[in-house]
């Protein structure tokens, strides 16, 4: 039997490999990832037959995605375009839409129209991406296909538009928190000062959140980029730069899952190159949630002391 | 700008009536664009909704509901795939909440702020970043894969679909159960500590019971996610035509989203199956929505009895 001492110290411990697990988890998805993804890179052996690998640079920047030609080539500049792209485009969009409901439930809706909105806006962000994906392509397309002379209505604009309204709710409620958290003494001081309250948010309340602001767009960006089913199923999937935003594009999460059911397990390129794929896209939306970590933990207001 | 020049004064601040009809002109007109932007968001989501019932609730019956498909899943019934919807949020859900609870008590009631717990909230905040088809590729290559090439050997199964989306929704029950554990006042804790009781007999009687409806919330938020999620269980679990029913947890199911993707992208003709499409996403979103609305519900009132 344990003394009630190691018994309580067993329990911590316990607790902290439950804590550890997301770390793990972490690790494991890294391993995986850059395994699968460096015979790429490296060449690999494959049914008796060696396989050279590409350079990372050709690669990153090669502007040709053809993995079931004659003629394979590997450059998923198109991809990454793509994704660049849609991803500015949504956000054109969602910023200002994410961030003026913020703004609105934060300083300006009474609490009744707030106890309404909030719910809703968490509404709209559990709605299944499949589902969205689904409205863009029997509903919006046909509607962008009236609306313009255009071939396409699966394309860059109809992923952006559905894109936003999945970014919306992630940056309002970040930014709605951070609008939250400012203290009340500087409205105050604003307002004794003769402001109107549209000049207090605009010159002491934003300002003052401005750090929580910028977590929330970059997480909302990062929630875009890493979008998969809307992008597979309403972007076009045409591997190409785009020119125009009524081009159909292939982001890099819809060309990975698009093609990984066409691929045989580690055996052929395709497969591996899917992996690195993955792998960029991993690392971009990791720097993107770092990137909002440190944001958020060096500009941490505390109180109103810190301004 | 010098600081020792005093322009600012009688230049920028007139005091005339007219100077202040303009501040609140512009004041109104800017408030007039955030509700603008609400009602976007309130219209966005009504017209999804709208678009679902009134296109799908057409083609609800009982015997879309209860009844297996049938021609390669374009006609006849859901059923199998509300089962292995089921089966891979519930199954999710009971690996990642024992799991997510437990951190969450470590990080609420144990840790002390540090490097430590610096890297465990960034591992928690990046792991909840990552995006849906990377973990699909990871439970891919670590839970489906046979084992002479490096995973678990599962195959395609629901087995390793409820992996995979357990470490999908493992940073979601993480974060609700935290904010749980928060609303517990330290009263309770000092109380019990000072009655003489151990710090696990505190928080195993005492704050884990306080947090319970938190943490429920935290539950069904989780199988909600869970229950949406496609491209985590495009290569781990879903299958597109399967009638019948799985009879063990190494069988490969029929999903609610998978359906829909598969049905309206990947057929051969789309158009044939347009009203079950519609009715496969109403079923979806309704049982999504619902989960989503208790949940709310759940956090309303656990919030106002907080604050009485």
């Amino acid at each position: 039997m344990l003394s009630r001492k190691n018994k309580e110290k067993a329990i911590k411990i316990a607790f902290l490999l439950a804590a550890s697990a997301s770390i793990i988890a972490l690790g494991l998805i890294m391993y995986f990832l850059i395994n699968e993804a460096l015979p790429t890179f490296l060449g690999f052996d494959a049914m008796g037959e060696h396989f050279e690998g590409v350079s990372f640079v050709d690669f990153i920047f090669g502007d040709k995605w053809k993995p079931v030609s004659e003629n394979p080539q590997w450059g998923i500049l198109p991809l990454i375009m793509g994704s660049v792209w849609v991803t500015i485009l949504s956000s054109i969009i969602a910023i200002p839409l994410g961030i003026m409901t913020a703004i609105y439930l934060a300083e300006i809706a009474p609490n009744k129209v707030r106890e309404i909105v909030k719910p809703m806006v968490e509404l709209l962000a559990s709605l299944p991406s499949v589902v969205i994906g689904f409205f863009g392509l029997v509903v919006v397309a046909p509607i962008l296909l009236d609306m313009f002379e255009i071939r396409f209505g699966v394309n860059m604009l109809n992923a952006s538009i559905m894109l936003a309204f999945m970014a919306v709710p992630t940056i309002t409620s970040i930014a709605e928190d951070s609008i939250h958290s400012v203290p009340t003494e500087l409205r105050e001081g604003s307002l004794a000062l003769g402001a109107t309250r549209f000049e207090t948010i605009r010159r002491v309340v934003l300002p003052a959140s401005l750090s929580g602001l910028c977590t929330a767009v970059i997480l909302g960006m990062s929630r875009s980029i890493g979008e998969t089913m809307v992008v597979l199923m309403v972007a076009g999937g045409a591997a190409r730069i785009p020119n125009s935003i009524f081009d159909p594009v292939r982001p890099m999460p819809a060309s990975i899952a698009a093609e990984m059911g066409e691929t045989s397990f580690g055996l052929e390129m395709h497969y591996f190159a899917l992996f690195a794929i993955a792998m960029v896209l991993f690392m971009i939306t990791f720097l993107f949630n770092l990137l909002a970590d440190h944001i958020a933990h060096k500009y941490k207001q505390v109180g109103s002391a810190s301004l | 700008m010098n600081s020792n020049e005093m322009t600012m004064p009688r230049a920028i601040i007139p005091d005339t009536p007219g100077f202040h009809a303009r501040r609140r002109l512009k004041q109104e007109a800017w408030f007039l664009l955030f509700r603008g932007a609400v009602v976007i968001n309130g219209l966005a989501l009504f017209i999804i909704l709208g678009y679902m019932v009134y296109y799908g609730l057409p083609a609800i019956s009982w015997d879309f509901l209860t009844g297996q498909p049938t021609e390669g899943g374009m006609a006849g019934g859901i059923f199998p795939c509300i089962v292995g919807t089921f089966y891979l949020s519930i199954g999710s859900m009971a690996l990642a909440l024992p799991m997510g609870v437990a951190a969450a008590i470590y990080l609420h009631e144990y840790a002390k702020p540090g490097l430590f717990m610096r890297i465990i909230r960034l591992c928690i905040s990046n792991l909840a970043g990552v995006p849906s088809v990377v973990f699909g590729l990871f439970g891919m290559a670590f839970f489906v894969a046979a084992r002479d090439l490096g995973g678990l050997g599962m195959g395609v199964s629901i087995a390793a679909g409820c992996m995979t989306l357990a470490v999908l929704i493992l940073p979601v029950i993480i974060g609700t159960s935290e904010e749980a554990l928060r609303s517990v006042p330290d009263t309770y804790r000092e109380a019990s500590l000072g009655l003489g009781a151990t710090k696990w007999q505190t928080i195993f009687k005492v704050v884990l019971p306080s947090a319970l409806p938190g943490i429920m919330t935290g539950s069904i938020l989780s199988i909600s996610r869970a229950a949406g999620e496609t491209a985590a269980i495009m290569f781990t679990a879903a299958a597109s035509y399967n009638p019948t029913l799985p009879s063990s947890i190494f069988d490969e199911v029929m999903a609610l989203p998978y359906q829909i993707y598969s049905l309206s992208v990947s057929s051969t003709n789309p158009e044939a199956s347009l009203p079950l499409q519609y009715g496969t996403s109403l079923v979806l979103v309704t049982l999504v929505l619902g989960m989503n609305l208790i949940a709310i519900v759940i956090r309303s009132r656990m919030r106002k009895r907080l604050s009485q």
